[in-house]
Order: structure tokens, then sequence, then C-alpha cells
């Protein structure tokens, strides 16, 4: 009889945790399977990039910290390393800043907003390898529709003797100062449908009422802007900068697709780090090195995102 | 599909039918049409020989994903018993342990030698043959004789001097404002001439690219300067061609197939079914000119079978897996993969052939094969890149030839450094 008294107790606390449980258990099944995919393998390349790669583990040599050494040393990753960095500080930028205006214009159009945003969408959607080829036709100087028109821009001015006015045809994939810009502008294209939906939904979830506010106050169209579009869209802008930024340093399927003289070049001046990585891994049967690479990739992405995060990441002031 | 339900079949069959059968043996290659079914008709026949030896092809993917299955599924433990690489990875594929050696007991050197053209050897390592091929491709020049009547050459006397070859390419280009409408020679760096400027143009001006011991780059100087200065010419001072005039990897191959806006291009055999299946225009082959000095040189190449750690799971096994590539190497064998394939045969014997020797398309080939040479590559990708990128320098940076080759061969030196030092 004495018993039933904390036992009851103990019972009815346990009802909470026993709720409290269950969300764990099944909160650990994507945690256990995400650790196995994820984390594991990613633990796994910092051991291999320890050792010369061979199918046989007993095959392989220690080599301690020597593929980092080569690291520092080697000019291509450094080439690598600058091109991959250019990409960021290019298409991430540029793409929100074009995502936002054109979302800014969508938020303004009543009528066809959602056929509107669905053209936009479309080239996030299509599959880069496709996207990649499309572009390296357009690009193309014997072929391609962008150095035509430059020829035809051309001829049409001739006629009024302003050919001054006219852009020669370019080179735009096998010139190794314009491959990497080429590049960059396919991926800035690709990119910006999913800016534009991005800023929409948050341009969509500021309240009104800021707006009719400011503006009783007097507030011109650009005070709007700056004092309220902006703050309110400030966890907009942190997801979109984080997201787009480790694209940009994971920047692998259209510069493999779209076509130079050889992947990653004319000289590597597009070769990015995770094309590096897998040309030294399975090109080169380099796997320890390569994975060398990924751990410093890795390593960059995360500080690069903790800095995001740092300074973009401010409490929204009302 | 078709290859997969014809291996499951095939497997199936052999599965029931023998009941004795004791050792199967796993075969990779690339997905490419000919070739599996090609390999498809040879299994069926070894199977049939061989009762006590399953030999079941598994579909190992597109070649652009090849390498990395390849090294994925042996990683694993699992994979081929036999796979097929090309040679010029063998170097790489040592080193990682993706292919093992021949076993000697199962492979005398002497009948190698005296059985095989002896571009062969250059897949052996520290005295071991890594893999041996059913088939081998040549460099030769395929050329439209449409293109070639329309300006008034000789379709039936292709140019057989680089002299001959500009003249020629100049009066087959036809330029349309700063661009062209058609180009002479389809220049493709990352294709075949690589191989033309490390291997036929610096031989032809008098020294072999590597010395025959394969520790010493031998190009870095004024000879290979000149073959480097020779090839990008075509595009810089005769301008008879320009890089990526069509786009794509093999877009050199489709501007000479598929656009004819290409004359003339430079290209393997293994081009040959290609071109006959998509051509249609009236084209030829020719042999690789040569400079003034007629001295000629060609580049060949060759996928072969080798032996993965998976076969040497045990002795039946490491014996069967044997027996079969030797199954695959026998002159039956290259004749079916010649006719199904259309690559050139791999054995003395059957090269010397004289229905192949005055072949008008394979007859080139076959001739240049006789003076080919298959470079010794230690890392295919690293020392490819370094030769693309000399001719690049050149073509797209305006860099002189020498500095651009004395680079070249100041990186393919390191590579072959490191792959000699243990």
């Amino acid at each position: 009889m004495t018993s039933t008294q904390p036992e009851r107790r103990r019972r009815s606390l346990s009802l909470a945790h026993r709720e409290a449980l269950w969300a764990y258990i099944f909160l650990a099944i994507p945690i256990v399977f995400y650790g196995f995919i994820r984390f594991w393998p990613a633990l796994q390349s910092f051991y291999l990039s320890l050792f010369t790669w061979h199918i046989d583990p007993a095959q392989r040599t220690f080599v301690g910290l020597g593929y980092y050494r080569e690291l520092l040393e080697n000019p291509v990753f450094h080439q690598a390393l600058r091109n991959t960095f250019q990409y960021a500080v290019i298409t991430v930028p540029a793409s929100m800043a074009l995502g936002l205006g054109i979302a800014l214009m969508l938020q303004a159009v009543a009528r066809g907003r959602s056929a509107f945003r669905a053209i936009y969408f479309a080239p996030y959607i299509t599959p880069a390898v496709a996207v990649a080829w499309v572009w390296g036709w357009m690009y193309n100087y014997n072929y391609g529709i962008i150095n035509t028109l430059l020829i035809e821009w051309y001829v049409f001015l001739e006629r009024f003797g302003l050919e001054r006015l006219a852009i020669d045809p370019q080179r735009f994939l096998t010139d190794p100062n314009l491959a990497l810009f080429s590049v960059a502008v396919v991926v800035i294209w690709q990119q910006l449908g999913f800016q534009v939906v991005i800023f929409l939904a948050g341009l969509q979830g500021i309240p009104r009422i800021y707006y009719e506010a400011a503006r009783i106050d007097g507030a011109t169209p650009w005070d709007l802007f700056r004092h309220v579009t902006l703050p309110l869209l400030n966890p907009v802008i942190v997801f979109s900068v984080v997201i787009t930024t480790i694209n940009a340093l994971q920047l692998f399927d259209q510069i493999v697709n779209i076509n130079f003289t050889d992947q990653g070049g004319p000289l590597n001046r597009t070769l990015s780090i995770a094309l590096y990585m897998y040309q030294e891994a399975f090109g080169r049967a380099r796997l320890g090195y390569a994975a060398a690479v990924t751990v410093v990739l890795f390593a960059i992405i995360l500080v690069v995102t903790l800095i995001q995060l740092r300074l973009t990441q401010r409490r929204v002031e009302y | 599909m078709k290859h997969l339900v014809r291996t499951i079949l095939v497997a199936a069959v052999a599965a029931l039918g023998v009941a004795q059968a004791q050792v199967t043996i796993t075969y990779w290659q690339y997905d490419f049409g000919a070739r599996i079914d090609a390999m498809s008709q040879l299994i069926e026949r070894f199977n049939a020989e061989n009762p006590d030896v399953i030999v079941v092809q598994e579909n190992a993917g597109p070649y652009a994903s090849y390498k990395e299955r390849v090294a994925a599924a042996l990683a694993a433990g699992e994979g081929p018993d036999v796979v097929q690489l090309f040679y010029g990875w063998a170097g790489a594929w040592e080193r990682a342990g993706y292919v093992e050696p021949l076993p000697a007991e199962h492979f005398d050197e002497a009948w190698i030698q005296s059985y095989f053209i002896p571009m062969v050897e250059s897949v052996k390592i520290d005295g071991e043959y890594y893999g041996l091929p059913t088939a081998v491709r040549a460099l030769a020049l395929f050329y439209n004789k449409d293109h070639f009547r329309e300006v008034g050459l000789d379709p039936e006397n292709p140019p057989a001097t680089w002299d001959a070859f500009v003249d020629a390419a100049k009066a087959l280009t036809i330029q349309r404002g700063p661009r062209f409408e058609r180009v002479g020679f389809g220049i493709a760096p990352n294709g075949q001439d690589h191989h033309l400027v490390r291997t036929v143009l610096t031989n032809q001006l008098g020294t072999p690219p590597y010395s025959a011991d394969n520790t010493e780059v031998l190009y870095g100087n004024e000879i290979g300067a000149e073959a480097l200065a020779f090839y990008t010419s075509l595009q810089t001072e005769h301008e008879v061609g320009v890089t990526e005039f069509v786009p794509g990897a093999n877009g050199y191959r489709e501007g000479f197939i598929n656009l004819e806006s290409i004359s003339m291009i430079i290209d393997g055999s293994f081009a040959i079914g290609n071109v006959r299946t998509n051509a249609e225009f009236d084209w030829g082959v020719a042999e690789l000119p040569t400079f003034d000095n007629g001295v000629q040189s060609n580049f060949g190449s060759f996928w072969m079978n080798g032996l993965t750690a998976n076969a040497y799971a045990s002795p039946e096994k490491l014996e069967a897996a044997s027996r079969f590539i030797k199954f695959v190497t026998s002159e039956a064998s290259m004749e079916l993969w010649l006719d199904v394939v259309g690559e050139l045969p791999a054995a003395r014997t059957l090269v010397a052939d004289p229905e192949l020797t005055t072949d008008p398309v394979f007859g080139a080939f076959i001739a240049g094969l006789a003076y080919a040479e298959a470079t010794q590559f230690v890392d295919e990708g690293a020392q490819r890149s370094a030769m693309v990128d000399a001719i690049n320098r050149v073509l797209l940076e305006g860099a002189d030839p020498l500095d651009s080759i004395l680079q070249a061969a100041a990186e393919d030196q390191a590579l072959l450094d490191a792959a000699n030092t243990p």
C-alpha cells in the first residue's frame, strides 16, 4: 500500500517522458541514417587523406599531412581555389541582386505573376548538363547565336557608319580571360529562378501595414525599400547567401559539361575545386590526395558559412 | 537492354545446363553497343567451349563514369575479375591496385612477344604485363572526297607531306567574315592531336618523345618546339582550322561526319564505324603525312583485358580468368572483333593479312600500325594535360612554342620521376 503513491507519480511522469522518448526514437532514425551515409564518410575521407591510395588497405602507405603540404605548393590547386572564389564572388551577388530586382517587379504586377515566376524558375529545374550544352553552342564562335547577333549588329551599324559602336565576336569559352566569366553567366542564369522564388515568398511575407504606415509618414519608394523591405527580408537574404555560396563553392556540373578544349580548361582557367578533386580521384586514381582536397573544401565551406552567418544574422528591428 | 537480356540468358543457360560449373568470372567493359555485342558473342562461345567456367558480362555504365565505377566496386571488394582498360591507364591503375599483373605461369613472355605486335610491350611495368588487347588502333587522315573535288584537288591523291596537307587545307577552308564556313582541318588538341604533337611530329622530326627506359622526357628541346610550332601554325599562321570550331569533346569528328564543315581530321581507327554509318558523302582514309625527310610515325593505342585482385581469389579462378583472356585475344576472337567493332587485330599474323593491308579503309591504318608507337604513359590524364596546355598556351595566349614545350616537358618529367620513385 505504501508504495503505490510514489509509483503512481513515477508513472505520471513517465508519460511525458515516454512521449519525448518516442520523439527521440523517431528523430534518431534519420540521424543514424544521415550519420552513416554523410558524417561517417566525411570522417573517413579525412582518414583516407593521410594515406596513399590502394584498394587493399594493407598496401596504403601513411603519408601524414604530406598531401596537405602538396596542396600548399600545387599551382593547379591554387588556380582551382582562385577560380572557385571568383565563381562565388561573381555569381552570388549578381544572382541575388537580379533575383531581388525581378522579384520586386513581379510583386508589382498583378496579372500573370505565377506565369512569370514559372518562366524564371524553369532554368533552375533544368538539368545542369542540358543547360551547359545549350550554352556551349550559344557561346560558340562559329555557330553560336551570340556571335551571330554581334556580327548582325556590326552589319547594321555599318550602314550608318557607326562601326565604332560594334563589339567584335568573342571566343567566350576558349579565351582564357573570358572563359570563367562565361561560365559564371550560365550559373547566374540558372540560379536566378531560385532567387526569384525565395525573394517573392519573402516579400509576400512582409505585412502591408508597414508600407501603409510609412507612406502616411511621407516615405519615398526608396525609403520603403531601404527601411522596410530590406530589413524585413533579412532572414531570406541570409538563407539565400548561405545556400548560393555553398552551391558556388561546389560548382561542378556546368564546368564539366560546357565544352572547352578540355574539362576545366582552357589552361585550367575554369577549373573548380570540386572538378579538380574529381580529376585527381578518378582520372589519376589518387584518392588519398583527392580526399585531402575534399577536406580542405569542407573546411573552406564551413568557415565561409560561419562568417556569413556572423555578418548577416542580426536581429530584425521593427 | 538487349545486352542485358542476352547476358542474363547466357548466365541462366550456362547455370542450368552445366551442372559441374565451378568458377564464375565477371567481365566489365564500358557500355558501347558494338563492343558489348562482340564481347557477348565471344563469351557465348567461350562458355560453350569451357563448361567448367561461366563468364558473365556486367553492364559497367557509359565511358564517362567507367573509371569511377571500377574504382568504387573494387574498393568494396566487388566488381570484375577481368576488366577492360585503356592501356594508358595501366600505370595509375597499377599504383592504385585496380589491375594486377598477368600471372607468368599462364602467360609466357616469349609467346606474348611473338604473337602480339610490339606495341603491347608498352604495358609492361617492372617486367610484368598488365593486360593484353583483342584489338589495337592507329591514327590516319580522314578526308572528304566531295570537298576535294569541289576545290579541284584530286580525291584519289590525298596529301602525303605536311606541305601538301597545308596547301590542301588552305584550299578547302572557306572564310565568311570573321568566322569559318568550312575549315580544312579539324583541330582538336584534346582529341588525338596531343598524340600527334608528342609522338608523331617529334618522331618525324628526329627525336623520340621519351627515352627507351621511359625515365626521361626527350621532347623538351628545339625539335619538340618545332613540332609544336608546326601544329599550332595550322591555326595561327595558315588559318585552316580553329579549336572548338564545333563544340563538344568529339566536335572535330561531328564537324567532319555530320555537319560536313570540316574537310580533314586526324583520328583513330575507332572512328571508322561512326564515319561508315553516318557520313553521307564520299570519304577516304590516308596514312599520316610526313615532313620532307619522309620519316613516318604513328601513334598506336589499345584497350586491353586485365586482371583485378578479385581474379586472384583462388588458383582456380586465376586459371579460369587467364584462360578467358587467352580466348578473347585468340586470332578467331580478333577476327570477330574486327567484323563487329571494326577495330584492327593485335596479332602479328593478322596484321600482315593481305585482305586487310589492301583494304581501302583499313589499309591506311594497318600501314600506320607497322611503324606506330604506343606512348608508355605513367599517368595518362596528367601527361595529356601537360601537352594540351602546351598547345593551348601557344594557340590562346600567344606563348613562344619553345617556352611552352619546355614547360610541358618539365611537368611531364616530374610525372615520370614521381612514377619511377618507389
